[in-house]
């Protein structure tokens, strides 16, 4: 348990990208991600040399454990050049659904979890299902998602519902003790699996390359034999599945369900999978950059609370700067790919 | 007129329909008094709390008329509060603070408009990074506190009332007039729905398209600017936190209970506002009918999704085909009659 899954699986994306010897331009964006990943833990290492540290590290996994299992599903959805909204309230859902079912029956949390998992994906499946069949803009359609979900953990509770469960107390208390004290929780250790699952999913497995298809175009995929409407409903169920994981996670971070959580986190995953160097219109990215996305994210939250003077709206304003010289950084190397093939045309 | 009325039949029809229903729990929907000389009752309340909505939907209408979208009015209502706010506390005066708001809400709309036409980014990213970023730059000038002020000439924006009508509800229907008139009377609502149905092509016929690209998000700004004014004077405060938290999303379902293609092209702004009113209707419906506050988002969703069935384009063709069924079944009866 002690390894990282996510850094074995990284090679397994690169390897094929590179084929051919010559380097990809599209995966710069990523190794763009990771060098100011890199370059930004030094610095701040530089200036508070304890961040460098695995207690650090472990809490930036477990802290963003939730977000980063949202990003996953976050990904492969918009690598079909969709985008699912639904995610935050999801989440939100997930958490009363668990704490409500704990309180008012006698099941064990894993057949809860199992319940859960599956209501979350037939709702993520439904809302692929909509956006195939009415022909309309994933945006929208998740848009209801998002009320729905968040009005159906309303119509559970209003009120922070706390979850006592020997079973949860032993999850939250499951950690590996790494070198130096720092915790690689039981959540941490998820989140870098279920990165490695989508790493899988989305770039070695038949799904995957249909998602890429989709995200190339709708008609080529179409004419490529890509069976759109399954495909469609598959990306929602699986994004709605990797909710319903977060929404455990997020129960077991915190304790308790409370319909108002994660309000504004389908924004936080988008802005993690842009700069995670995935293309917003669809079609290339990598899930590995969605981690260093998060991570990042991450980072800066625990730049500023080292720091301790910076207020915590900086956060946001870093997130917005960063989220702009990606999507730039991505917009130029898109201009040079095309002009080269058009100087060798 | 008769074709500008047929376009937003189905809105009025789903009003009328929302107001029967709400009537129903609720008899004394309808009923309008007058107190103080100022008009006072549900009707009027959701005229005047559906004001910020409606005023965003203008200036969204024309983003997504030209296959754009903005998701940052909700943050821009924040900041241009903040602004007039902070202007109004260090005693700049209404006309300054004013004018300051506005400029903030145009600056925020060229930031957009230059990311989407100049770079070519896509513009729910583009708009993306003022929705996280600008919180924060409203919190900046905020200085992270609520900002309250006890200016009556400004409060008079939010809360006032001119011959017995409340000033929000006038501002939004002379904003969707004005718009409406400047874009059909002349000919720039064509010219941004030809940007919208092919923006190479009203290229390449001559149309400047990156300047009414610009323009258009100029145009929303401005009203997320005007509808943050209101926000603010309404509760006499900035507050950057939660200052039109997810409106943005209200308006762009305003704009779809509109009748209005996320793809651009065709438009219609008093449909948009009617949607506006819808959404307000059914929020201020589900209280007033005694329904707990928590069925408020389930019901909304599920209305949602039921107007957006039958304004699919998919089941639209087939729905067609049914009323033209109809139609030929009924000249037929008619002839033998």
């Amino acid at each position: 348990m002690g390894r990282l899954p996510g850094i074995r699986g990284y090679p397994v994306a690169i390897h094929r990208t590179t084929k051919g010897g010559t380097m990809n331009p599209r995966t710069f964006p990523l190794l763009a991600t990771i060098a100011i990943f890199l370059m930004a833990y030094a610095i701040c290492s530089a200036q508070y040399p304890t961040i460098f540290s695995t207690r650090v590290a472990g809490n930036l996994l477990t802290d963003n454990a939730y977000l980063g299992i949202t990003a996953v599903g976050m990904t492969l959805v918009i690598l079909s050049g969709g985008i699912d909204l639904s995610v935050g309230s999801v989440i939100a859902f997930s958490g009363v659904f668990i704490a409500v079912m704990l309180r008012d029956t006698g099941l064990h949390p894993l057949i809860i979890f199992a319940l859960l998992l599956l209501v979350t994906t037939a709702f993520g499946a439904a809302m692929g299902g909509l956006i195939d069949i009415l022909a309309m803009p994933p945006f929208i359609v998740t848009l209801a998602g998002m009320f729905l979900a968040r009005g159906v953990a309303y119509m559970l509770t209003i009120d922070s519902v706390p979850i006592s469960h020997d079973f949860y107390t032993y999850l939250q208390k499951a950690y590996y003790l790494m070198p130096g004290k720092g915790r690689l929780t039981f959540i941490g250790v998820l989140m870098l699996l279920t990165v490695l699952v989508g790493m899988i999913v989305a770039h070695r497995t038949r799904f995957g390359a249909s998602v890429f298809a989709l995200g190339g175009g709708v008609a080529t995929a179409r004419l490529m034999g890509v069976r759109v409407r399954r495909t469609t409903v598959q990306i929602y169920a699986f994004s709605g599945f990797m909710s319903g994981l977060a929404g455990i996670v997020f129960s077991i971070y915190t304790g308790s369900g409370y319909p108002l959580a994660a309000v504004g986190t389908e924004l936080t995953a988008i802005a993690a999978v842009v700069i995670g160097g995935t293309l917003l219109a669809g079609g290339a990215g990598y899930m590995f950059g969605t981690l260093i996305g998060v991570l990042t994210m991450g980072l800066i939250q625990t730049y500023i609370v080292f720091d301790g003077s910076l207020s915590s709206w900086w956060t946001k304003i870093v997130i917005g700067v960063l989220l702009l010289s990606f999507i730039l950084l991505q917009k130029g190397l898109v201009h040079l790919s095309t002009r080269r093939q058009g100087v060798r045309t | 007129m008769k074709r500008a009325l047929r376009r937003v039949a189905p809105q009025l029809m789903t009003l009328i329909v929302l107001a029967a229903l709400v009537s129903w729990f609720f008899p004394s929907f309808l009923q309008i008094d007058l107190s103080d000389g100022r008009l006072v009752g549900p009707v009027i309340d959701i005229v005047k709390r559906g004001a910020p909505v409606a005023i965003l939907a203008v200036g969204m209408t024309l983003v997504v008329a030209t296959g754009g979208i903005d998701l940052s009015v909700g943050t821009v209502m924040a900041i241009t509060g903040a602004v007039a706010a902070s202007a109004l506390v260090s005693g700049w005066g209404v006309p300054v603070a004013l004018l300051l708001a506005c400029g903030a809400g145009l600056t925020a709309g060229v930031w957009n408009g230059a990311l989407v036409a100049v770079l070519g980014i896509q513009p729910i990213v583009a708009t993306l990074i003022l929705m996280t970023a600008g919180r924060g730059i409203a919190q900046l000038i905020t200085e992270g506190r609520i900002l309250t002020f006890s200016d009556t000439g400004f409060a008079f924006l939010g809360s006032g009332s001119l011959m017995g009508i409340p000033v929000p509800a006038l501002l939004w229907v002379l904003t969707g007039v004005l718009v409406a008139l400047l874009m059909r009377r002349t000919a720039l609502g064509l010219l941004v729905e030809s940007v919208g149905i092919n923006q190479r092509a009203s290229a390449l016929a001559g149309v400047n398209a990156r300047g009414l690209i610009i323009v258009v998000y100029m145009a929303s700004g401005l009203c997320a600017a005007l509808a943050g004014i209101i926000a603010t004077a309404d509760i006499r405060g900035a507050d950057a936190n939660n200052a039109g938290l997810w409106l943005e999303l209200d308006a762009i379902l305003a704009v779809v209970i509109g009748g209005n293609s996320l793809l651009g092209g065709r438009f219609s702004i008093a449909a948009s506002v009617l949607g506006a009113m819808i959404i307000q209707t059914i929020d201020t419906g589900i209280l007033l009918a005694g329904f707990p506050s928590e069925y408020n988002l389930v019901i909304k969703a599920v209305l949602v999704l039921a107007i957006l069935m039958i304004q699919s384009p998919h089941l639209a063709s087939e729905w067609a085909l049914i009323r033209m069924q109809i139609a030929r079944r009924r000249a037929a009866r008619g002839q033998e009659g």
